[in-house]
Formats: structure tokens, sequence, C-alpha cells
């Protein structure tokens, strides 16, 4: 059974049809990329199963068990974690709290014993700031451990999302663009670490326009248009399909 | 029995109306800067007591209310001017607070000026009540329910035909946007100050020989605004209309019917079950989160 | 960063443990408790529009339940003073929790019109109700007294407020430095990344009202007992936004800033008592120029520019 299957999916915005019909199914512990054209519906896709948005028909199933129109923070306690095209780092906070602000749901949240700072709780905090500190050496970042998140550079708050993204012990991870804006350095830095990401047992899907980045690190592509999907398969297979020669790579040709 | 629903009709439309006027002055400013203005209310309130303090000195009426008018209109610049353009860009809660330091500001001096007393303002034409259906109408009623719906015509020509009112609207949907295409957005903001405190000022002079007027009548006044901008969905013109027009139906029936005592709270009652049930009043346009 | 944190709170149990020491007389005693009073207020509002980044502007309300709690069971139904008061804060959280749901699916200035509207309705039941509650002249309060032992002069409040402030301000620390004052703070930066990282938001921003709510609750029945008098005036609109004032001239998400806000803001209309007549235009003005030029108010301002930081 796939980790991740996905039947007819499909959301309308007034008289927009941002994602039809789409179909796939992703298997555990590989990488997964979805490319096409900007507009063709690869970030609403995200929305849709981490649940930002509620699908207007179709199923997402997880396990087998249909996860269509829950709340993000259910599919987080399911396992599903996420980065964001435009950076969704909280810049009122330091950069390691972002971090530990991922393991949240692994934490006592319970109020009355955090105004009373019982031992349970700061012992708790203690263990998950060392934690949070590996993550961030692990993503390359310990050099900002005690920084504030809006004294960091972009290259870094991309890198620092998904480390508060792994902080969650997630099954698999939604990459947004983790390459965006970033120079060639930095790119080939973070083509590294997904694949650390993927190495260590988290199935990765991931949105990325940088060709080379996506062409070597996944298993399988989906290639979307105008919302719906044009082909599926092995990187070898989508760079045959004539379809998407046409729609999209025909574009450099 | 119809007697006494026109009664109630007739108040509630005469004072829905001023209502109107204040949720259109929230609307404009909204919409060109994001800024709800909480002392909206006091250019109501200055509209009508300085009407009355330029009658009073001798000017003739229709040049006191023009004055009346231009007055306040130039205190919505300079508060554009001084406290607003310099903190473009600040958090809701700081321009919250910075309007409501305006409001008592204005609320102050005028206390100190024209001292703490209620004041009236004679009628435009006349306390010989009209009768229709065994219900009585001032012709102030009339006064108000006449200029208003003249005030939404203009208003509507103005942003729909004429290249500011245009430029206005730009603004208000995408700023940055409007900045490209060379649209002066400070100027924008200037001229929705200016134009919210005239449209304020005006319901203020109208309502006045019916409500009287005090230092601190701007305080309800400009909530029961906020309240009827809120209810047609902040932003939206014609829902600014319709809010302003309901909410003050709703507290002239309720007054009359229900309790008068509990008058001030209908509006807010109003709004809070509203804002359960449309978290985006009547007519305010869905959002979607992007990300 | 946490030790510095802490360091300040010594500092308040210093000042709050000499203070009585050094007031020259009954009339800066008796500022100094209002201020501690209101500081304890603004801490909880701080939580809710500092670090959850939720405005309330109805605050005063929730003041005014606790106050008149205090005032009406005990005058008229013989309640014993800190039962009226436990009623007072739990009707207030009830109430606080029952119209949250619905208001935190609100944002901005929506929020604004919510909270601000649930406020004057409950002022306009304080002001009408006058059968029970005095109507806009108010009524007494009975005194405050426990195991025979009666609170009576200005000193025994000045403990009883002072040992309220110092726990107070080491309960915010600790909140805001814990697993539920991350998730506050992050669904302040990013609401879409703290959801999708599994915080419940509208849970998070209910609790978080109704304890603020709470707070304020008690403290109305604290002043109400203290001053021995209650008028709607504690519950009405202009108090709402004075105590939001509080927040943001002491500097939003900021413990210390809450109480320096409150401090100066207890003290300022005594200040201004010289203008005579000219106090609402020069507190007016205080509040437009320190919003201009200290927008993110004065303590936060102060740490950035000596480079410290909470």
């Amino acid at each position: 059974m796939p980790l991740l299957d996905v039947t007819n999916l499909s959301i309308h915005f007034g008289g927009v049809k941002a994602v039809q019909d789409v179909s796939f199914s992703i298997d555990a512990g590989i990488v997964y990329a979805v490319i096409g054209p900007n507009g063709a519906g690869k970030t609403t896709l995200f929305n849709l199963i981490t649940g930002v948005y509620k699908p207007t028909h179709g199923e997402i199933r997880l396990d087998g068990e249909s996860i269509g129109g829950k709340s993000p923070d259910e599919l987080a306690r399911r396992g599903v974690a996420r980065t964001f095209q435009n950076l969704q780092i909280c810049m009122n906070m330091s950069a390691i709290e972002n971090v530990m602000v991922g393991a949240h749901l692994r934490l006592d949240r319970n109020l009355v014993k955090a105004a009373l700072r019982l031992p349970s709780i700061t012992r708790r905090d203690a263990e998950l700031r060392g934690e949070a500190l590996e993550l961030m050496r692990f993503v390359g970042l310990e050099k900002y451990a005690g920084a504030r998140a809006d004294s960091m550079p972009y290259g870094a708050l991309k890198r620092l999302e998904i480390a508060r993204a792994l902080a969650m012990k997630p099954r698999v991870i939604f990459l947004d663009e983790p390459a965006a804006g970033l120079n060639p350095k930095e790119t080939i830095e973070v083509d590294e670490l997904v694949r650390k990401v993927a190495d260590s047992g988290i199935t990765v899907v991931l949105v990325e326009h940088d060709m080379k980045m996506v062409m070597n690190l996944s298993d399988r592509i989906l290639v979307l248009d105008y919302g719906k999907k044009l082909a599926e398969g092995t990187g070898e297979e989508v760079r045959r399909n004539p379809d998407v020669i046409a729609a999209y790579l025909g574009a450099h040709a | 029995m119809l007697a006494q629903f026109l009664q109630f009709l007739f108040s509630g439309v005469t004072v829905g109306a001023t209502y109107a006027l204040a949720a259109l002055g929230f609307t404009l400013i909204y919409n060109a800067s994001n800024v709800i203005n909480f002392a909206q209310g006091e250019f109501i309130m200055l509209g009508g007591m300085l009407a009355v303090f330029f009658v009073q000195s001798g000017l003739p009426l229709p040049a006191a209310l023009v004055l009346a008018i231009l007055v306040p209109a130039v205190v919505g610049v300079l508060i554009e001017k001084l406290a607003i353009e310099p903190v473009k860009g600040a958090e809701t809660v700081t321009l919250i607070i910075i309007t409501i330091g305006a409001s008592l500001v204005i609320r102050g001096l005028t206390a100190v000026i024209f001292g703490k007393g209620t004041h009236s303002l004679p009628a435009f034409s006349g306390d010989e009540p009209i009768q229709i259906l065994g219900a009585t109408l001032m012709p102030q009623s009339l006064w108000v329910l006449g200029v208003t719906p003249i005030v939404v015509v203009v208003l509507w020509y103005f942003f729909n035909r004429t290249l500011s009112g245009k430029a206005m609207l730009a603004t208000s949907y995408n700023r940055v946007a409007a900045e490209l295409v060379g649209i002066n957005t400070n100027g924008v903001l200037f001229m929705s100050f200016a134009m919210s405190a005239a449209l304020g000022a005006l319901g203020g002079i109208l309502v006045t020989p019916i409500t009287l007027t005090s230092y601190d009548a701007g305080i309800m006044m400009g909530l029961k605004g906020f309240v009827a901008a809120v209810l047609g969905g902040l932003g939206n013109g014609l829902g600014a209309v319709v809010g302003g027009l309901l909410v003050g139906i709703l507290e002239s029936m309720g007054a009359g019917y229900l309790s008068s005592a509990y008058k001030d709270a209908i509006p807010f009652v109003l709004i809070l079950f509203i804002l359960f049930f449309m978290p985006r009043g009547l007519f305010g346009a869905r959002v979607t989160d992007r990300v | 960063m946490q030790k510095r944190a802490y360091f300040g709170l010594y500092i308040v149990i210093a000042i709050l443990a000499l203070l009585p020491l050094v007031l020259p007389n009954s009339f800066y005693m008796d500022l100094a408790i209002r201020m501690a009073i209101n500081a304890v207020i603004v801490l909880g509002l701080n939580l809710l529009i500092g670090f959850a980044g939720q405005i309330s502007l109805g605050h005063a309300g929730f003041l005014g339940i606790g106050a008149y709690a205090s005032a009406v069971l005990p005058t008229h139904f013989g309640w014993h003073p800190l039962l009226a008061m436990g009623a007072g804060a739990a009707a207030t959280g009830l109430l606080a929790a029952l119209v949250a749901r619905p208001i935190f699916k609100l944002k901005g200035n929506y929020l604004a019109m919510a909270t601000l509207g649930l406020g004057i309705i409950l002022n306009i039941a304080l002001r009408n109700e006058a059968t029970w509650t005095g109507g806009p002249d108010g009524m007494p309060v009975p005194a405050f007294g426990l195991f025979g032992f009666e609170l009576s002069s200005d000193k025994h409040w000045y403990w009883v407020v002072a040992i309220l402030l110092s726990v107070s301000v080491w309960a915010s620390l600790n909140l805001i430095d814990s697993p539920f004052g991350r998730a506050l703070r992050a669904l302040h930066g990013s609401e879409v990344a703290s959801r999708v990282v599994g915080v419940d938001v509208v849970r998070y921003k209910v609790a978080i009202f109704v304890l603020s709510a709470v707070f304020a609750s008690l403290m109305g029945s604290i002043t109400a007992h203290y001053v021995g008098f209650v008028t709607p005036n504690l519950a009405d609109f202009f108090h709402s936004i004075e105590l939001v004032t509080m927040v943001v001239i002491g500097g939003m998400a900021s413990v210390y800033g809450s109480l320096v806000g409150a401090v100066l803001l207890t003290a300022l209309p005594q200040a201004l008592a010289t203008f005579e007549g000219w106090e609402t235009v020069v507190f007016g003005a205080i509040l437009m120029i320190c919003m201009i030029f200290l927008p993110k108010g004065l303590v936060p301002t102060l740490a950035a520019k000596f480079g410290k930081g909470e």
C-alpha cells in the first residue's frame, strides 16, 4: 500500500479550477517531485494535502485512511510536515525557538504546569533544546543557535524551516521550493540536505523549479499544467514524455 | 399600531442615515490605509458643535454649515499628515491607539473651547411636524433623508466615473500596484481623511437639530458607525450604507418595542451575532489565505 | 536569555519590598497600590495582545464583572467576599470561553469590533440594572475579611497586591518560556506555520483570552474591595482603551514593559491634574506622540537601543 494516495483531487476558487482531477500515489521512503510552470497548481496541491485548503472533490489517503479536509493540526499528528514557498518563520522568536515549536505535539502543553514552571516541564524543555540544537547542526545552522530569527539571512531561514519541520519527527515532509531565491552554492547545499533528509527514512515530496536538483534527487516526478496532471513517472519517463516536452521543457527548446 | 411602527421607522431611518455617513467615513479611510479611524465619531460631534457655534456667532446658515464641514475636513487632514502618514504599516493596535489619542485631543479641545454643556441647532426648515398615517415626521428628518442619498450618489459617481476616484479605489485593492502605475497613494490617504471627516461632519450637522449635541456626543455615534461599517463588510461602500440604515432601524425598533434603557446596547448585540455567523459582515468578501 | 529575564523579577521584588519605606504619605501608597493592580491586569492582557497578537478592546467589561460580583453578592445575598470573588472569576471565565470560540475565528479589526461590543454591552448592563448595581452612581462594597482578619489599611492592601504582582510576573515569565507560551508566540509570528506543526490555534487563543479575562475579573474584585466603592466607569470603553494603551506604551510582548506601562499610565492622570481642564487633550497628545515615536513601546525600544533584549 502506498503511503499517500490521491484520487481525483480538485479545488475550485469561484470559477478558477486551481487543481483538477489529479490522481497519484507516493510510496514510503522515496523522493517525489511535483513540477510544472508557475500557476500550475503545485503549491495549491501542497495546501490541499497538508490541510490548509479543503478539497472541492476527491480523496486523499494517508496509509489508507482518508485525510481530505482534515485540519493542519490533525495532519501534523499523523506525521505530515511541510515548509513554505513564501517563508513562514516566526520573526518574533529566536531561531532555536522556531525549531522547538516544531516539536509542539510531542510536549506537555499544559498551561498551569507551565505557569508554575514544574520540573517535569523544564526538564523536557532542556532536552528539547538539545534536540533542536542537534537539528540546527543537521541543517547546517549551528552558528545561528543563539540568533534571533529576524537577524538571519534568507538562505538560512529557508533551512530553518526545514529544521522546524524535522522537529516534528514526520513521516513525510513537503518541501515547497526549498531552493527558490538561493545562489548556486546554497542550492547545492540544500540539494545535499534534502538527500540527507531522505536518507534518514523520511518520505520527501518536493516542489522545485531547479531541474537539475529535481532530476538529481527524485525517484518519481509528477508534472502539473493548468491544475491538471500532465504526466507522472521516473525522471527518464517524464523527460521523454511528448506532452511534457511540448508544454514544459519545450519552452526551453 | 401602524402609526407607532412608522414612528419608530422614521426615527430609525433618520439616525441610521447618520450612521451610514459615519460608516462611509470609516470605509473610505479603511480602504485607503487599512486604518480603523476611532476619531470618526469626533468629526460628527465637531460638525454639530461648529454649526452651533457659527450660527450663534451670527453667520448666515449656509455659510455656517459650509464652514462646519470644512473645518473638520482640515482637522482630518492634519491627523493624517501628523499622525498616520509617519507610522504607515504599523500594527493594528498601534494605529487604533493613535486614532483614539486624536479623538481625545479633539474631544478635550472642544470641551475647553465650547464647554461641556449640551447645545442645540435650530432646524433648517422649521419645526412644524408632518403627519403621515398617524406618525409624525420632523422636517429636519427630510433634510437628513434627502441629503444622504445625494451624498451616496455623488460618492458613487466620484469612485466610478472620475480619475481621482478610480485612483482611490485602485489603491484600496492593491497599494503597491497603484504606486507602480503612478498613483500618488499619499494623496489618496490625504483625500480619504478629508472626505471622511467632511462626511462625518455633514452627518453631525444634519442630525444635531434632532438629537442635540455636546462635546462627548461623538463617542457612541462613532462606535455605532463602526458597527455599521463592519455589519456591511469592512471596505464595502454600499454595505456601509445598508449597515448604517439597518443599525438605525433596529436600534429604534428595539428601543421602542423592547427596552429603551438598552437602546445603546442593541447595535453591539446585533454585530456580535452577525460576526458569530458571518465573520466578514453581510457583504464582506471571502478571502483565502495565500501561503 | 532566560537568566537575565528572571533577574528582572528579583529587581521587581526588591522594589516592591523597599517601596513602603520610601513612600512619603498615603497618597503615594494609594497610587502604588493602584499601579500594582493595573500591572497585574496588564500582564494578563499583554499575554493576549503582545504575545499572542490578538486584540481586545473590551477587557474593562471583565474587570466590571469581578468588581460587581464582589459588590453585589455580599451586599444583596450575604455571600462571603472570597466566594463572591471566585464566583465573579468563574462567571467571567465562562462568559469569555463562551464568546471566545466564535470571536477568535475573526481577525484584526473584526476581532477589535467584537471585543469592543462585548465590553460595551457589559457596561450598559451595569448602568441599567440599578436595583442591583446602583446604576450610574455605583454602590459601596463591603470590606474584605478572612479568618476574622479584616483587610482595611492601605498597608495590608499593599502587601496583598505586591505579592500578587510578584507571583504574576513570575508566572508570566514561566508561561512565555514554555511549550504553551511558544505556541502562543508562534501563532502570532505565523498562524499558518503554527497550524502545520500541530498548534490548534483557536484553542490557544481562547485559552489565553479566558486567562486574561479571569485575571482582569479577579483584579476587579480586589479594586472593588480596596476602594470600597464601584461605579460603571470601571468597566467602560475608555478604561478598556487605557488598559490596551498600558500594554502598547510599555511594550508589546514584554513582561517588564507591562509593568512600566501600568506605572506610567496610572501616574499620568495624577500628573495631569495640574492642567485643569486640559487633561484629556494632554493625555490624547501623549498617546499619539508615544505611538508615533515609540511604536514598539518603551521597554523594547530602550532594550534595543542598549543592545540587551529581554
